[in-house]
């Protein structure tokens, strides 16, 4: 892989969001400053898109908004750890954590691979808890890149 | 058991993967085996054919069209959304073994409805084909209660008679619950007795609230659960018994199937399964169960108990005869209820001398009552193939249940197989009846089984009449079993029976 999936500048520790929409706008931000997405209103509009078929909130107080997209250059992840936890359209309540996946619309198979990799990470409470324990963006992402890897 | 899962979402990325993690480890945790075909963007790779082969039931928690969906043709099936798994993959693990358990369909209603799952069931099948699979899921998840009950009230008779000596069997069932819970000591072999007699009777409440819950579960799913339960229990408050439970089983289930198939509001769709539903047919099970089935039921036992009361003197055979087919006919229910109660009533008449006729009856309905459940566990130990994988586990617990005088340890095989199990019981039970008041044992206490032999007069000749009656009855139900017709005409005759 080229590029990790994440970096600390993908990792918003302390994000504070009015709502999902805000909370998703402020992740796109950071992507489209670590030049992994293009056009940042494109792509928001990708992710507000598939939001509106079925939300993404998980169990466990996760928001996993995510598209594919023409205006994403490079499989990524950028995290948010919110304070306050936004309605994400889970049953078990508001969201904590938000995970932003971009994928490449043209991606390969190894790209989604390793996207799989973090779908199926992200179903074990450990993995979502030593996320939320960690204490900086340096050790989210080293965490990422250490348990997320393609089977 | 095996499952095979497919799962997919709309883009592919997350909740596909999620999904089948979630499957995966709901199957890990619950003992079962899961592969999951991931059908997303990265592409899939398909299930071995052997391993689908194998599979006792497929899962489908796929938000797009299932690729190759005939490869999973002809198995059960759950069919719910990817969102469903992510959030509750044990729940929907848990219906797809209700699927594979009771061959019906499950899933929730839109997927299913919009999919058209495949099942075991034909819809087109015979209604007595899936009689016997509704009645055989409530069997199934009966059946662990009846074993543990059972050898826990056995284990307690046997403590207590080590404890206490001879009577412990009777002084056990005298130890109230308050007594228990405040002068536990654990160094007391007859604290322990009552601790094991008690937890016992807890676990066999839920007998036949259990089979009626599941019958009606395997009828509506879901939504029967709590009216199946709720007139199981109301069964067992007028002393309707597991008959009883049959008849409440399948009319909550189907009221519950009825009542959630109605065309509501979209407002009230929500409240329907959690409020509306459970509400209304419990109310209605509770209404025919109390005021159609309580009062002939009650009436039945006065009249009974009035009968057996102005026989009381005329032939003592002739009375073994009927008292040990009344304790055989229904295992626990009105009419065994009030042989029983018509025995021990007697052995509270004051003054009785030691060979009075009251001690002999009640010899003459114990040992009756003790026939089923051996009788039945003999038939899986010489027949095995005349009954199911369950049923012969059933019949080694039996035994020990038999031996106990605990005649509940048969339910499981009546309820599966009401008439044929209920002929044998009643010629065995009669014929032990008889023999006992032949051979002229008399018994002092009203529980026990073996454990309070030693207060059982002449008791070579009590357990000779157990001994015959059980031959005789295992005999009968094999015979009966082994000259089963189809099983479509069989299920004809225990849907009779269910209605009786």
């Amino acid at each position: 892989m080229s590029q990790p999936l994440t970096i600390p500048d993908l990792v918003l520790t302390d994000l504070v969001a009015g709502d999902r929409e805000d909370a998703t706008a402020q992740l796109i931000a950071v992507l489209h400053a670590a030049g992994r997405v293009t056009d940042a209103e494109g792509f928001a509009a990708d992710v507000r898109a598939r939001e509106a078929q079925m939300p993404t909130g998980m169990p466990g107080g996760v928001g996993l908004p995510h598209a594919r997209s023409e205006h994403v250059t490079a499989p990524s992840l950028a995290i948010g750890k919110l304070r306050d936890g936004v309605d994400w359209g889970a049953e078990d309540g508001p969201a904590r954590l938000v995970f932003l996946i971009a994928a490449p619309a043209g991606g390969d198979a190894d790209h989604l691979q390793i996207l799989a990799a973090l779908a199926r990470r992200l179903v074990h409470a450990s993995f979502r808890q030593s996320l939320l324990d960690a204490p900086d963006a340096t050790t989210v992402a080293e965490i990422i890149t250490r348990e997320v890897v393609p089977s | 058991m095996k499952f095979v899962a497919v799962t997919s979402c709309p883009t592919g990325i997350a909740h596909t993967y999620m999904a089948a993690e979630a499957l995966e480890q709901a199957g890990k945790a619950a003992g079962h085996e899961v592969v999951v075909e991931t059908q997303g963007a990265a592409g899939s790779t398909p299930i071995d054919p052997a391993v689908i082969a194998a599979a006792d039931g497929v899962i489908f928690a796929a938000d797009l069209e299932v690729q190759n969906r005939d490869r999973f043709a002809g198995k059960p099936t759950v069919d719910v959304g990817v969102k469903k798994a992510v959030h509750d993959a044990p729940g929907v693990l848990g219906q797809a073994i209700a699927a594979v358990e009771s061959g019906a369909v499950t899933g929730s209603a839109p997927a299913a409805a919009a999919a058209g799952p495949t099942t075991k069931v034909d819809p087109n099948a015979s209604v007595g084909t899936r009689i016997r699979q509704w009645l055989m899921t409530g069997v199934s998840y009966m059946i662990p209660f009846v074993a543990a009950g059972g050898i826990l009230i056995a284990l307690g008779f046997m403590v207590a008679q080590a404890a206490w000596g001879q009577t412990g069997a009777v002084e056990v069932t005298q130890v109230t619950v308050q007594d228990l819970i405040q002068n536990f000591s654990i160094a007391s072999g007859q604290d322990w007795a009552a601790l094991l007699f008690q937890t016992g009777s807890a676990a066999f409440a839920f007998l036949v609230p259990v089979l009626s819950g599941f019958i009606a579960y395997g009828i509506a799913n879901r939504p029967g659960l709590v009216p199946g339960f709720v007139g199981g229990s109301i069964s067992v408050a007028i002393g309707a018994g597991f008959l009883g439970g049959l008849v409440t089983g399948f009319v909550a289930g189907f009221l519950a199937l009825w009542i959630s198939n109605w065309r509501v509001p979209k407002g009230v769709r929500g409240v329907m399964p959690v409020v509306v539903t459970p509400l209304l047919s419990s109310l209605i099970t509770g209404f025919l169960m109390f005021v159609l089935i309580g009062r002939p039921i009650a009436a039945l036992m006065d009249a009974l108990t009035s009968w057996l009361n102005g026989l009381s003197g005329s032939n003592l055979i002739l009375m073994g005869v009927l008292l040990g087919a009344m304790m055989g006919f229904d295992l626990g229910g009105p009419v065994n209820k009030v042989a029983y109660t018509f025995a021990v009533t007697g052995l509270a008449t004051s003054g009785l001398g030691a060979d009075a006729v009251q001690y002999r009856i009640m010899a003459a309905v114990m040992a009756a009552g003790m026939v089923a459940p051996l009788a039945l566990a003999t038939a899986t130990f010489v027949r095995k193939r005349l009954f199911t994988p369950q049923e012969q586990e059933n019949g080694k617990a039996a035994v020990l249940l038999g031996l106990s005088f605990i005649s509940e340890g048969a339910i499981p095989f009546a309820a599966a197989d009401p008439w044929r199990v209920i002929v044998s019981s009643v010629v065995g039970s009669g014929v032990t009846g008889a023999l006992v008041m032949a051979f002229g044992s008399g018994l002092q206490a009203p529980h026990g089984g073996i454990w309070v032999l030693p207060l059982i007069s002449n008791f070579g000749g009590f357990i000779l009449a157990v001994l015959i009656g059980t031959l005789v009855s295992a005999a009968i139900v094999v015979a009966l079993k082994s000259t089963r017709k189809l099983p479509e005409e069989a299920v004809a005759d225990q849907q009779v029976a269910v209605a009786a």
